[in-house]
């Protein structure tokens, strides 16, 4: 991972060639993280990706996550590497809740919405099918997006923070009378 | 008809499917519709048909359903479906306490729990700054080691099975079954043991154990050797395996392949020697790296990995330091058991960490560890409560398994279980 200062100096170039884009840094935990808004994904992964000196070409993990009662409520995680010089650093799209404050009970609102990064990444393809499966959150431009764990026809989004965690009633031969008719 | 042996040219595959998406309907080259199943005037070498494999199927290793599209013997396209065994492992971590998690989070991908958890834990120790003792990183290091092993030889079973080598099976379970005797020994289970702790490892291992490693590691090798021989002058063997679901080093990269596939394809990257997040430096081994990229480069990476670890396994029982086996910080770490008696205060920690758990601050952590199948990363949300706000697993046979298509596409249908068992997909951690 580059040390502070040099997440900084990134920060700084590439805030320089992209007016605002990188919003925070942080680094705790022996791990340097990049806040960017979501807009400007494909520009910071690509300038990380391409930049020599910086040339983190090698995507590990793309991942959603929802911080419920935080505004902007959603983030994608990228995970780079530059495996010569074994550096990781993390970049975190925040993304909006275009549906916030409306009764949208099973996430068929508007969704949140940022470019795919597919075309530099590859390996996103799977990931971000899968941030759009959990999440709700659509990748403009991916070349196939559909849900790829729960089944094609599941209404919601399962990790969001405020879908409740359930369970389908199982039929036992005690409860059969009282559970849903499949004997009528 | 073309030479079996020969793979169709890329462009006459695009031409084939340009546009085309996860569709039973096929649309041949004269745009006349044809669905699979109807006789067709063409001759079968023409005509395209898409198939179903599995999803229950013992050759696709789990619950995977590969749509596969051919033109005679070869496959022109290919699509895995998952999700057949999604249990939610991620949403329902969220609704335990960070300690309570560990039991979920080992039972992803079943046939690495060690690996996992040390993802899982390490990751929460990173974000609490706790350092565990030397005991602990080595006991750690030798069931992962262990593990890595057992993961190895259930692989190099199940692939032999595939090939038609039935004897390879019982082979690897027998030692793979020594292993888990190991295991039962330190940790009680023989799979998913819950040994590792935030804070080290659950209990320290009993008397005796260490002789049994040892005893392990000795006859092992030997083990290995007959394997090998078994395997390495058998001519069917030799021509399913050799230039077959070669898929380039840059390819691998771009697709996020991490793991033995990669190493295969020669790039030494392995996050053990590059990283520190157990001692690995104490100890001498070599990275295991193929020249072709084939399947015979996976399964000899494969067979020298076993050996590796064995070397790294004795270098760790004859150094095992003595000491704690796990820290000694009673805002994380369970008092010891004869301590509840006569302390008031452990009593309170021990209720404390039983009913609500540990709390971790704020912060969120990606933690990535080298895994039997690759990169094996956990990242954690923290809210500052004592259950995680998102535990999210970067599994490597999810990433691995994108490239199948590039192993398979052109090649024979035969070929594409051979490619698909060299992958070595784990659909519990697939579908998490």
């Amino acid at each position: 991972m580059p040390d502070a200062v040099g997440l900084e100096l990134i920060a700084k170039e590439i805030n320089a060639a992209h007016e605002g884009a990188v919003s925070e840094t942080g680094h705790e935990y022996g791990s340097a993280t990049l806040v960017i808004e979501a807009e400007n994904n494909l520009e910071v992964l690509r300038w990380l990706e391409e930049t020599p000196g910086q040339e983190y070409t090698f995507c590990s993990s793309v991942h959603g996550a929802d911080y419920l009662p935080a505004e902007p409520r959603f983030a994608v995680h990228y995970e780079l590497l530059n495996r010569d010089r074994v550096e990781r650093i993390h970049v975190k799209a925040l993304l909006g809740d275009p549906s916030a404050g409306t009764d949208d009970r099973w996430g068929d609102g508007p969704l949140p919405t940022l470019r795919s990064s597919v075309g530099i990444f590859p390996t996103a393809e799977f990931q971000e099918r899968e941030i759009y499966d959990f999440f709700g959150i659509v990748f403009d431009g991916h070349p196939d997006l559909r849900r790829i764990t729960m089944p094609e026809d599941y209404v919601g989004w399962p990790q969001r923070r405020d879908f409740p965690v359930g369970g389908e009633p199982v039929i036992f031969t005690n409860t059969e009378r009282e559970r849903a008719g499949w004997y009528e | 008809m073309l030479d079996p042996r020969t793979k169709l040219e890329e462009s006459k595959i695009a031409d084939q499917f340009a546009g085309r998406g996860l569709n039973p309907l096929i649309e041949d080259p004269d745009g006349a519709v044809v669905t699979p199943m109807v006789e067709s005037e063409t001759s079968t070498d023409e005509q395209v048909m898409t198939i179903n494999m599995g999803p229950h199927h013992p050759a696709t290793h789990g619950v995977l359903r590969l749509v596969v599209s051919l033109k005679g013997e070869y496959v022109l396209d290919l699509k895995p479906v998952m999700g057949y065994v999604h249990t939610g492992i991620e949403k329902s971590c969220e609704q335990k306490s960070f300690w309570k998690a560990i039991p979920f989070v080992e039972r992803m991908d079943y046939l690495s729990y060690f690996f996992q958890m040390q993802a899982y834990c390490g990751c929460i120790e990173r974000m609490i700054g706790m350092e565990i003792p030397k005991r602990a990183e080595y006991l750690r290091i030798i069931h992962m080691e262990l593990n890595r092993i057992h993961s190895h030889l259930v692989w190099l079973g199940t692939t032999a099975l595939d090939l038609g080598a039935m004897s390879m099976f019982w082979y690897c379970f027998n030692v793979r079954d020594r292993i888990l005797d190991l295991f039962e020994m330190s940790a009680g289970q023989r799979m998913h043991t819950r040994y590792f702790q935030v804070g080290g490892v659950a209990e320290d291992i009993p008397v005796g154990f260490t002789e049994k490693v040892k005893e392990f590691c000795r006859e092992t090798p030997e083990r290995v050797d007959q394997y090998e021989a078994l395997l390495d002058r058998n001519e069917i063997f030799l021509q399913r395996t050799r230039d077959v679901g070669i898929v380039s080093r840059e390819r691998l990269l771009e697709l996020g392949v991490t793991g033995p596939l990669l190493r295969a394809a020669g790039e030494p990257w392995d996050l053990r020697k590059v990283t520190d997040y157990l001692p690995y430096g104490d100890f001498e081994f070599s990275v295991p790296v193929g020249t072709v990229g084939d399947n015979y480069d996976r399964y000899r990476v494969r067979v020298a990995e076993i050996r590796e670890s064995i070397k790294i396994i004795e270098q760790a029982v004859e150094g095992l330091p003595e000491g704690p086996h796990i820290a000694d910080d009673r805002k994380y770490v369970l008092p010891p058991r004869d301590e509840l008696g006569t302390s008031m205060e452990s009593l309170i920690h021990h209720f404390k960490l039983v009913t609500e758990g540990f709390r971790v601050p704020p912060g969120e952590l990606y933690n990535p560890v080298e895994g039997p199948r690759g990169e094996t990363g956990c990242f954690i949300v923290a809210d500052g409560s004592a259950k995680p706000a998102r535990v999210h697993f970067r599994d490597s046979s999810f990433i691995n398994l994108q490239s199948l298509k590039d192993m398979c596409v052109g090649g024979l249908v035969a070929d594409l279980i051979v490619n698909l068992a060299m992958l070595d997909p784990i659909l519990g951690g697939i579908d998490r």
